[in-house]
């Protein structure tokens, strides 16, 4: 390895991290101590964002992207000619504190390529971590990865330095892992998740009984997945998803549009897009899995493995169950005012406060900040739809379609003395689910 | 009440003073038509301005009666309501106090009525902006001093300074609004809140120009090319935040004088919000 220095090495090792999703500060609150430097907010803090529009709220680096393993998908492969580099633990720490200090950063993300052995790796890990815990008093959030296949001693207390902890599953299937990353297994991956999961399960507890007990990953584990590198559906994915909230009690499960980095016969050729709206949609799907109370059988099933570009899944589940609209704004509960498209959680919340000293008409949810554009399909206010509203096929699609994929307008038309001839609930709703 | 639509009162700016204001219009059931902080001219030719003086007394009578007579939650957006800058916020939120007399707790329900949602409004302008220079102040190391300069619409300092003493409780800061020329100086784990006009920084050593050049190679590595989104990015960080924030700023030289920074900063005028209400541990949020 070259001499390089500090300058070179940041640019090295943020350069190999940045195909890493998870910036999140989110998920523990801690306020600072005397003698200590830093703070932790619950909601996370976004200190900047770059040119892709991705928020940076860590120090986002590797601590070595020297690899023994040779995952096709990944750039820091060890069959990639690339330069290598690694920080030491003191160069980091110190690189920490003084971002830190300036308030660029929230905290550290630390990763790491596979050098000598998973052992090995998490052992220098925990080294930085406590250097910077111990030595520097760094109170602030770190979010660390577990490496897979390393032993279940180190990974614990690798945990109990860090607030998050994650292991990228990436690809979410068993035969993409053999075909992609033939040094790791399912097994290698979902046995550290399972190990995390429970000891902050048992940790939990021990806070009970001893007030002092060291708090195991407070801010809980996430992981991502690849999206657009293997032919797995989008059903495949967010089912999986699904099973990781439910099952690991996963904070977040992020998702990663392929970014061709590696020739391979067995990957997507280097010349394609990354499928950015693809990746955009599992978000949204992820979204009413946490906070709307969707299921994933409810937004896509096997006749229907992927989400559609033009409608967001919301919309599209509302499109498909119109025989459950138009509901009533001023009587419907919290759950079925989640479900209307142009209404979120913030939004239906308003709604029930605001109902609390009068009933709510149009005018009135246009100041609660609801969308109406969207919503106006499928509401009424005291029992009337909005007025004026006309319900015609194309209208209601090109409200409801995203901005790249507006209908053609079909220019300017001559006025018409006669209306159009009404159009009923039952026409829109066949025009909109058979041209979708 | 009679409604004359001539009447304007004028205070002198201060929070007491706009409760002060309530208190008048109440005592002499009256209606203002604007309320007017010092240094804004006359606007019509008609109206007839009435000065309010500030009386603590009053004051506290109206401030202290909110809690009671409509909720905790409307004073904490009353006090919230006075750091925005909404155009014509005197007037906002004498109007919000009106209805909250008459109609009590409620008021805080009545989110569809023109004055409670721009209000609200306003705030949400305000703890939004707040929680983004949480990340957005970027400080720069004079020796063992922080200092930040920030340019915020509203006035953000009060709400930003339990967040950034807690942060830093053994450093020495100074984060310096030059909107409002005011500065929040926290130094041996004691807050103040003090007005400064001009703010002229001493020049920046090797160390911190070291870091500044990391922090922008850092920042510029970090963004994926084939995702690149430039419009995302203003949407989450508009440009009017640009100005001061370290990975935009092109010259490592940014500031010229040669003088120490203590001798500017130095007791430039006294503690001028440490009143009764407490700015300095004001709640963010209003439920």
């Amino acid at each position: 390895m070259l001499k390089i220095d500090i300058y070179d090495k940041l640019t090295i090792l943020s350069d190999s991290a940045k195909y890493d999703v998870a910036c999140t500060s989110s998920g523990v609150d801690r306020s600072g101590k005397l003698g200590t430097i830093g703070s932790a907010a619950k909601s996370g803090i976004c200190h900047s964002f770059s040119a892709d529009g991705r928020c940076i709220s860590l120090l986002k680096v590797l601590l070595t992207n020297v690899c023994i393993f040779n995952c096709k998908y990944c750039i820091n492969r060890e069959s990639n000619d690339i330069v290598r580099a690694a920080f030491t633990p003191l160069e980091l720490a110190e690189l920490t504190i003084n971002f830190y200090r300036r308030n660029y950063i929230e905290g550290l993300f630390l990763s790491s390529g596979v050098i000598i052995s998973p052992n090995n790796t998490v052992e220098q890990m925990i080294k930085t971590l406590e250097l910077l815990r111990n030595v520097y008093h760094f109170g602030s959030y770190i979010h660390v990865k577990a490496i897979p296949g390393a032993d279940n001693s180190l990974i614990t207390r690798l945990g109990l330095l860090a607030d998050r902890m994650s292991i990228n599953i990436e690809l979410p299937s068993q035969e993409s892992l053999k075909l992609l990353a033939p040094n790791k297994t399912k097994e290698s991956i979902l046995r550290p998740m399972g190990l995390i999961s429970s000891t902050i399960q048992e940790n939990k507890s021990d806070l009970v009984k001893f007030r002092h007990a060291s708090k195991f990953v407070p801010a809980g584990q996430s992981t991502q997945l690849i999206v657009g590198a293997t032919p797995d559906t989008d059903h495949k994915i967010l089912t999986l998803t699904e099973a990781l909230y439910k099952k690991y009690s996963l904070k977040r499960v992020f998702f990663s549009a392929y970014m061709p980095v590696a020739e391979h016969s067995l990957l997507p050729s280097l010349d394609i897009k990354p499928p950015l709206m693809r990746e955009h949609r599992l978000y949204q799907a992820d979204w009413l899995l946490r906070f709307y109370g969707f299921e994933a059988k409810e937004l896509l099933d096997e006749q229907h493995p992927n989400f559609n570009l033009e409608v967001d899944p919301k919309c599209n589940w509302a499109l498909n169950h119109l025989d459950q609209f138009p509901i009533e704004i001023n009587k419907a509960p919290y759950e079925v005012l989640l479900r209307v498209p142009g209404i979120g959680v913030t939004s239906a919340k308003r709604i029930l406060i605001a109902r609390r000293s009068g009933s709510i008409d149009f005018l009135g949810l246009k100041k609660l900040g609801i969308v109406l554009k969207r919503a106006q399909y499928f509401i009424t206010c005291k029992g009337k739809i909005l007025e004026g509203l006309k319900i015609t096929s194309d209208g209601a699609l090109s409200t409801l379609m995203s901005n790249q994929y507006k209908l053609p307008s079909q220019g300017p038309q001559q006025l018409s003395l006669f209306q159009e001839p009404p159009i009923t609930r039952e026409d829109v709703q066949q025009c909109l689910t058979g041209q979708i | 009440m009679p409604d004359r639509t001539d009447l304007v009162y004028a205070y002198d700016g201060s929070f007491e003073g706009l409760m002060c204001c309530v208190f008048e219009s109440y005592t002499l059931k009256e209606v203002p038509s604007d309320i007017r902080p010092p240094n804004v001219s006359q606007q019509s030719l008609f109206d007839t301005e009435k000065w309010i003086k500030s009386d603590d007394h009053k004051s506290d009578r109206v401030f202290n009666s909110i809690p009671s007579k409509i909720s905790h939650q409307a004073q904490e957006l009353v006090k919230l309501g006075f750091l925005t800058c909404v155009p014509n916020k005197e007037l906002l939120i004498y109007r919000f106090l009106r209805l909250g007399f008459k109609h009590g707790s409620k008021v805080m329900t009545m989110l569809t009525d023109d004055t409670v949602c721009a209000l609200q409004k306003a705030v949400h302008h305000l703890t939004s902006e707040s929680h983004k220079f949480k990340g957005f102040v970027r400080f720069s190391i004079f020796g063992e001093v922080l200092v930040a300069v920030i340019e915020p619409k509203n006035f953000v300092l009060p709400l930003l300074s339990r967040h950034f003493c807690d942060r830093f409780l053994n450093e020495t800061f100074m984060i310096y609004d030059k909107t409002h020329s005011m500065a929040l100086i926290y130094r041996s784990q004691k807050t103040e809140l003090i007005f400064v006009d001009e703010l002229t920084l001493p020049k920046v050593d090797a160390t911190e120009i070291a870091y500044r050049r990391l922090w922008k190679q850092f920042y510029n590595t970090i963004a994926i090319e084939g995702r690149n989104n430039p419009r995302c990015r203003r949407t989450l960080m508009p440009k009017r935040y640009w100005g001061q924030l370290t990975e935009f700023n092109h010259s490592d030289q940014l500031y010229e004088s040669d003088e120490p920074l203590q001798g500017l900063v130095a007791e430039t005028s006294a503690d001028v919000m440490s009143t009764s209400i407490g700015w300095l541990n004001i709640k963010e949020g209003v439920e």
